[in-house]
């Protein structure tokens, strides 16, 4: 039976030890008229159990099925390549099927993997402190936007972001926010991509609680960010950033923006070692500076000793979480994404300093080549004048959903359209190349688009 | 080497990455060599990094021997006898793995148009019709990433129902003093208040106290069955006839499902919505805390509110469902589709189950924590709820023991380590005093089970002629006993700011 080590002896054993006949006997205080009569119907076709070959076999053809396009999509999801190390380490039993560390004594391997994540984290985006992780980036933001109105001793609940925030994120935010009486009001980006600083100043910085802006933004646009958090900050309000961790291995980090550094960081860390998965599992993140640590949300793992005096590792200021504090938490968040933690560690350990700059320098070459290459095509341009990083915007100069999925039939998934978020921006693709892509295929993609649009 | 000598040691400490690290080492083959700066030329310097990060540089068997060597500080389900309480530390399928890492599906993008993404969209429609029938209710959507977001999930969806029938002032969430420490948190994440209902003597649901507690302005009652206490709730068809009947709405938490797998539906029972632990009863790993994965399962009436995205089929084509027909969606909850290689290998483990494997899934679970309960009772175990059938976790409480001969709860968690046993979930359900949450889940066998029962019974014979041995656990580790109080009032959250080797610790 499959998962069931039991003999029929054994259960039988069993069972006349606690004095009872069959399994069934087993739930008798249940009511009858709830216990179901016939098994569960699961639905047609799926019935019958398969066996492990039956299962590769179907799942084989499911994974298959689809021809695998070649991507220069980005919008939140990277293609990198991941180290071997990563992938075959990742699935040791010890890694892969603990708990949440709670028994500090006998998990000392996650504990300080952890800390070392928090460590590389916190050193990457020269912050004090990074959590060891929430579910996604999306979701770190909505945690983010919460934890500043805790932080703002003032109880306002007025929300800038900038539109240069991925805009499932925001709806992300929204989501989770809304309900709590946050306000969030959208500032809309000026003809270069960047945020409009004019838009900003004139609201009324009193009534803020804390900004959002995103480094590079949700179109690949590097913003300047510094007045807008010394903007904030000189008005009481928190600033907030977003960002992909990868850059900040060469971009200035958002503890260094402004005169002081962002009050807290969140952000998406797929990047850093994850598959892409279809859409998960991702990694999301938060940090901050000390001062404010006690309303940081997730899992934080600190160095103690033991009785000893020898380095050990434990979860720590769990008065954070809801299963010391319940109802007045930081957060509700109990699982998160421990093992993601693990792989993006040894990705950082792998790659180390110049291993990520380089990275992340190949990626923003690719692009450079890519948008080089597709403003080529007649017609075709990019959008914003300001810098890009790693990701850019392309306008078409026709309806770009229709070329973008020709594209996919011709097997490129050619990025994103971003018609679907932004009617204004119908005739845009967001593309991105990062090192996994060739010249060669960033030329077949170039004839391919061309062909398309018959320019 | 300054003279010092180096220790014989059964358990080194590995160091920190940091530690490992000298300047100028690199990874073999990982890094590409580009020119950095050449790369960047088109951007304005004050954009810049100045300073590279202060972050290890190791060779490749540095980092492989780092992690491997930490991975063996670990207790995990591969390795221990894992019967923690409420979590349901099952064994984590490899095919099942497998399955989620097959090249074809763990390099999708995400934005793959629906089109070129039939392959895995037909399998989560089918994992959505998989738990509608083992959850009775008709609708599922996979999109939460975790329990505590299934649970906020099917809160907004009740808001957001309460609100559209006029019903906006319902704002109060009942929760037993049993539950799990998400339900109140969950709910207060939703801006509704949390008011707690007591238990009764037999681990029942407080009827009167519930009955008092329903008015007007409850949105709903959060519950799970089998209880957080290992019972199953006997008057639940009564409590959901009451909930409805004060135009409320019954909510399940999913945590306890495996208790029950094939055998009741929570439909059956009454409940309106639900939130399943894919990382629990479907057997996906807890990868040291995550990821899992906390789909949401609604009647009827709730289903246009469930969270996006979600998979829907015509004729034989699958897409995702979009915010535009779906306009009384609460929205969504994360950038994507949720935790989607969890996803795949919880439809691994159904498939490889089939209809005929649910029901045997919970009797063997039961069998397991009855066997291992009854057994700890005989060994003078208290058993904190003796007249009830234990269901697929049970608890017992020390606090005579610690009363009488000062050890407690934690101090037999801890022992237990020492023989290669991880501990129960200590001190919860909170209403329990001293009390141990025991759930050995049915991929243990007999051998394992009465194993663990000697185990356990040693402990309590050393506890009531040694204390100190039980108060000074573990012994055998390669650590002793965590200073958890200094972590927490003199935080060290990062190398940055780690001692030097051997001086104090923290006062």
């Amino acid at each position: 039976m499959p998962f069931i080590p039991h003999t029929a002896a054994e259960t039988q054993a069993m069972l006349a030890t606690l004095g009872l006949g069959t399994l069934d006997d087993l739930f008798a205080e249940i009511p009858q008229a709830l216990l179901l009569q016939e098994p569960i119907a699961l639905p047609s076709g799926l019935e019958q159990a398969l066996d492990e070959q039956g299962l590769l076999e179907l799942m084989q053809a499911r994974a298959s099925q689809d021809r695998p396009l070649c991507s220069f999509a980005g919008a939140g999801a990277y293609e990198h390549h991941i180290p071997q190390v990563v992938s075959q380490l990742l699935g040791r039993g010890e890694l892969y099927s603990p708990y949440t560390p709670y028994q500090a004594e006998a998990s000392q391997g996650s504990l300080q993997i952890m800390f070392e994540f928090q460590s590389m984290m916190a050193e990457l985006l020269a912050v004090d402190v990074v959590n060891a992780s929430v579910y996604d980036g999306a979701s770190a933001l909505a945690e983010a936007i919460l934890m500043a109105l805790r932080c703002h001793k003032k109880g306002l609940h007025k929300v800038l972001m900038a539109d240069g925030v991925h805009p499932v994120y925001r709806q992300v935010a929204t989501t989770m926010t809304s309900r709590l009486g946050v306000e969030i009001i959208t500032l809309p980006h000026d003809g270069s991509g960047r945020m409009d600083e004019a838009a900003w100043r004139r609201m009324d910085a009193a009534e803020v609680a804390a900004v959002v802006v995103a480094q590079p933004n949700f179109y690949g646009v590097l913003e300047e960010p510094d007045v807008l958090v010394d903007w904030a900050q000189a008005n009481g309000a928190l600033a907030i950033a977003v960002v992909n961790p990868l850059c900040a291995a060469v971009l200035r980090p958002p503890g260094q923006w402004g005169r002081h550094g962002v009050d807290i960081v969140c952000g998406e860390a797929q990047s850093l070692g994850l598959p892409l998965s279809g859409g998960g599992p991702y990694l999301g993140f938060l940090g901050c500076r000390m001062a404010h640590v006690r309303q940081l949300p997730g899992r934080l793992v600190g160095e103690s000793r033991d009785r000893q005096g020898r380095r050990a590792f434990t979860l720590t200021l769990q008065a954070r979480e809801q299963h010391i504090r319940r109802a007045r938490a930081t957060s509700n968040i109990c699982t998160n994404q421990g093992l993601c933690v693990v792989a993006s560690a040894m990705t950082m350990a792998l790659l180390g300093p110049q291993g990520l700059a380089s990275k992340a320098a190949t990626c923003h070459e690719r692009t450079r080549e890519l948008t080089e290459r597709l403003t080529r095509i007649p017609g075709v341009r990019r959008l914003f004048a300001a810098p890009f990083f790693h990701e850019v915007v392309m306008d078409l100069g026709v309806a770009a959903e229709p070329v973008w999925q020709r594209l996919a039939d011709l097997g490129f998934l050619a990025g994103f359209p971003l018609g679907c978020h932004d009617k204004k921006l119908d005739h845009c693709l967001l593309l991105c190349a990062t090192e996994t892509r060739s010249r060669a295929q960033i030329e077949d993609l170039a004839m391919a688009m061309s062909q398309v649009l018959g320019r | 080497m300054d003279g010092q000598q180096v220790q014989p040691q059964p358990h080194p400490a590995v160091p920190l990455l940091m530690e490992d690290s000298k300047p100028g080492r690199r990874a073999g083959t990982l890094v590409a060599g580009e020119d950095v700066r050449q790369a960047l030329d088109d951007l304005p310097a004050h954009l810049l990094r100045c300073k590279p990060p202060a972050m290890p540089e190791l060779s490749e068997l540095q980092v492989v021997r780092h992690f491997t060597r930490l991975s063996q500080r670990n207790f995990s389900v591969d390795t221990n006898t894992y019967p923690l309480g409420s979590c349901t530390m099952k064994y984590n399928p490899r095919a099942a793995h497998a399955v989620a890492s097959l090249a074809g599906l763990v390099t999708r993008h995400p934005h793959t148009p629906d089109a070129h993404n039939q392959g895995l969209l037909a399998t989560l429609a089918e994992l959505q019709q998989m738990l509608a029938a083992i959850t009775g209710l008709p609708e599922v959507s996979l999109a939460p990433m975790g329990g505590a977001q299934g649970e906020l999930a099917a809160l907004a969806m009740m808001a957001a129902y309460h609100r559209d029938q006029g019903d906006g002032q319902r704002t109060e969430v009942l929760v037993p003093n049993s539950a799990h420490g998400t339900n109140p948190a969950s709910a207060a994440m939703c801006g509704l208040k949390v008011r707690e209902i007591a238990t009764t003597p037999d681990g029942d649901v407080d009827t009167a106290a519930l009955a008092a507690a329903l008015s007007g302005k409850t949105a709903a009652v959060m519950l799970t069955n089998p209880s957080t206490l290992g019972t199953f709730e006997r008057r639940i068809t009564e409590i959901a006839r009451m909930v409805h009947e004060a135009g409320a709405l019954c909510y399940y938490d999913g945590a306890n499902l495996n208790a029950i797998l094939g055998r009741v539906r929570p439909a059956d029972m009454g409940f309106d919505a639900l939130h399943l632990n894919l990382h629990k009863t479907f057997a996906t790993p807890h990868g040291g805390g995550g990821p899992g994965a906390g789909p949401v399962a609604a009647s009827k009436r709730l289903a246009p509110y469930l969270p996006l995205p979600y998979v829907l089929e015509t004729d034989g084509v699958f897409r995702l469902a979009t915010a535009m027909e779906r306009p009384q969606s609460i929205g969504v909850l994360g950038a994507f589709l949720g935790n989607v290689g969890v996803q795949l290998r919880a439809y691994a483990y159904l498939r490889l189950l089939g209809t005929a494997g649910l029901a045997r899934i919970s009797g063997h679970a039961v069998l397991n924590a009855s066997y291992v309960a009854h057994g700890l009772h005989q060994a003078g175990y208290k058993l904190a709820y003796p007249q009830r059938r234990a269901c697929h976790e049970f608890v017992v409480t020390l606090a005579a023991e610690a009363e009488r001969h000062g050890f407690r709860a934690g101090d037999v968690a801890k022992r237990m380590l020492d023989f290669g046993i991880y501990a129960p979930t200590v001190y919860f359900p909170l209403l329990v005093s001293e009390c141990l949450l025991i759930e050995p889940t049915e991929t243990e066998t007999k051998d394992e089970l009465d194993r663990l029962i000697m185990v356990m019974s040693q402990i309590m014979e050393e506890g009531r002629t040694q204390p100190e041995l039980l108060q000074q656990a573990p012994h055998l580790l390669p650590i002793s006993r965590v200073d958890e109080v200094a972590a927490a009032r003199h935080p060290v959250l990062t190398w940055r700011t780690t001692p030097e080797p051997g001086s104090p610790a923290p006062a």
